[in-house]
């Protein structure tokens, strides 16, 4: 099978913080991969520099074969139009209503007239079980209903990739359990390649085809979800058992507790 | 000693790079390939939230000044039984003077401070980042539509500023304190050069329009995408945008009038 998107070698600083440290992925076309990691790490920052917002320090990202790093503006954002990202936040325009919102990248991309944006709209939003929603301002939707809708958004253009970015945080387990089902429905229906940053191991296990597991600068662990469960890692262990203490120690870099304390009384 | 002296190097590239961007950014959405069909509502809803809506607030400041204006000048004038000089004096001052600075001291205030925000929680929500990754320039959509709003309102505002000054000085000099309505009137006329006055006028609060303007979007565009960052970015508007609309101010009297 082909990969769509591939990191080879990358390196990534922000001043003098190494985020990444030579790091090589590959994302194999039509699978879901999940990226998993203790919070902090820079997952979403990989997507970032997927999605060719941030420059590498060295490396490469290749996406359909062409080199994300080299482009210039122009062919990056055609790139983009290839590309679906579904953010944290959601981050739907607050300004414009559901149906607007997901109509806004077939009304700036296409020539379609009104009549048939309605209908992808609809179609859309059907997906994601939102359709009775078209009317409503993002100010009126829940937590994962902003996320659905900005997920129909994501899927207007009938992107080739799909980049989710913590889709499950601070969601209810009804609305955890509905993004599981739709990332894994959407993802056979519509041919796409999903790449989903995400720390709830048990969620993305159960959709993903193959994982990485990033700490430390660098890739931990790599595999099918059976691969990366057998880990011998002790990294890996504690990260899928949610271990407080372990090769990630609990506690902050700090001086010996007993110094600092007896430091007032010296 | 050594300290300072890189203290002061890195606060000065700091600055040369916070311009840098700065000027990209303001490049980026004035060189933007115009858009007629997809950005004119934008534009025209733009120019309704940053002009029309200040409209009150200079409509307002506008009357008061030019009533304080009036009393103020007649009291000096009447001294010398120069008041036929009223009009003159409120006319030359609101058009050359007060109509484009306060006029852009207010819009720094009301709409500046505005759009830094929107701009600002539009970055902190990621609403810019989702524009770019679904390929939509954010300078083309977001900034340039608010700068060029901007720049057209601000001197509608500045003339409708004076205009309404002038009738408050009318106000308060002839209806008021009894100066003749036909001297008002008519040694304004005679005073007020279209040109040099009404026409240096406009052309300041443009430059002030576009100063302004640019300084709110930037710090919008360029804040830290947390609370505390787009209050910071909010303050700097307004502070920065004061402070170079009377520096401005002061160059642009001695090209048009002092030299």
């Amino acid at each position: 099978m082909q990969n769509l998107v591939e990191v080879d070698n990358l390196t990534f600083r922000r001043g003098e913080r190494i985020i990444y440290e030579n790091i090589s992925m590959r994302f194999e076309q039509g699978k879901t991969t999940a990226i998993m990691g203790p919070s902090g790490i820079g997952k979403t920052t990989l997507l970032r520099l997927i999605g060719g917002q941030l420059k590498p320090d060295s490396g490469d990202i290749r996406f359909q074969d062409k080199s994300i790093v080299s482009m210039n503006r122009s062919q990056l954002y055609k790139a983009r139009r290839d590309m679906g990202m579904l953010f944290q936040s959601g981050a739907l325009f607050t300004d414009i209503n559901v149906f607007d919102n997901v109509a806004y990248p077939l009304r700036e991309h296409t020539k379609l007239p009104e009549h048939l944006i309605r209908l992808v709209v609809l179609v859309k939003l059907q997906a994601v079980g939102l359709r009775g929603a078209a009317g409503l301002m993002p100010s009126e939707l829940s937590g994962g209903m902003a996320r659905r809708a900005a997920l129909a958004r994501a899927i207007a253009l009938d992107p080739k990739l799909i980049m989710y970015d913590e889709p499950f945080a601070g969601q209810d387990p009804i609305s955890m359990g509905v993004l599981v089902k739709l990332i894994r429905e959407l993802n056979n229906a519509l041919n796409l390649t999903s790449i989903v940053v995400t720390h709830d191991v048990d969620e993305v296990m159960q959709i993903a085809d193959y994982a990485y597991i990033i700490a430390d600068k660098k890739v931990i662990g790599e595999g099918t979800p059976e691969q990366i469960r057998a880990s011998d890692s002790p990294l890996v262990q504690q990260f899928l058992n949610g271990a407080a203490d372990g090769p990630v120690p609990f506690h902050y870099a700090a001086k010996p507790l007993q110094d600092e304390l007896l430091q007032g009384c010296k | 000693m050594m300290q300072s002296l890189v203290h002061l190097g890195r606060n000065a590239i700091d600055r040369i790079s916070t311009l840098g961007r700065a000027a990209q950014l303001i490049w980026g959405a004035i060189i933007a390939v115009p858009q007629p069909v997809k950005n004119t509502p934008l534009l025209i809803r733009q120019m309704y939230v940053v002009g029309v809506q200040s409209f009150l607030i200079v409509a307002v400041s506008g009357l008061f000044i030019g009533m304080v204006m009036a009393l103020q000048s007649y009291t000096v004038l009447i001294d010398y039984g120069a008041e036929d000089s009223l009009g003159p004096m409120v006319a030359l001052s609101l058009l050359r003077e007060l109509g484009p600075v306060v006029t852009a001291l207010l819009f720094a205030g009301r709409a500046g401070s505005a759009l830094t925000a929107e701009i600002g929680l539009m970055k902190a929500t990621e609403q810019l980042s989702s524009l770019e990754m679904m390929a939509i320039d954010p300078l083309r959509r977001i900034i340039a539509p608010r700068f060029w709003a901007g720049v057209l309102t601000m001197p509608m505002l500045a003339l409708i500023f004076s205009a309404i000054g002038i009738l408050g000085g009318k106000f308060v000099g002839v209806d008021w304190l009894g100066v003749d309505q036909g001297s008002y009137w008519s040694v304004m006329q005679a005073s007020v050069e279209f040109h040099q006055d009404v026409v240096n006028g406009f052309i300041k609060s443009l430059v002030f329009a576009a100063v302004v303007t640019w300084i709110a979007v930037f710090n919008g565009y360029d804040c830290e995408p947390t609370s505390e960052g787009i209050s910071a970015a909010t303050t700097k508007t307004v502070v920065h945008s004061s402070l170079a609309v009377l520096g401005l101010d002061f160059i642009l009297t001695a090209l048009m009038f002092g030299l």
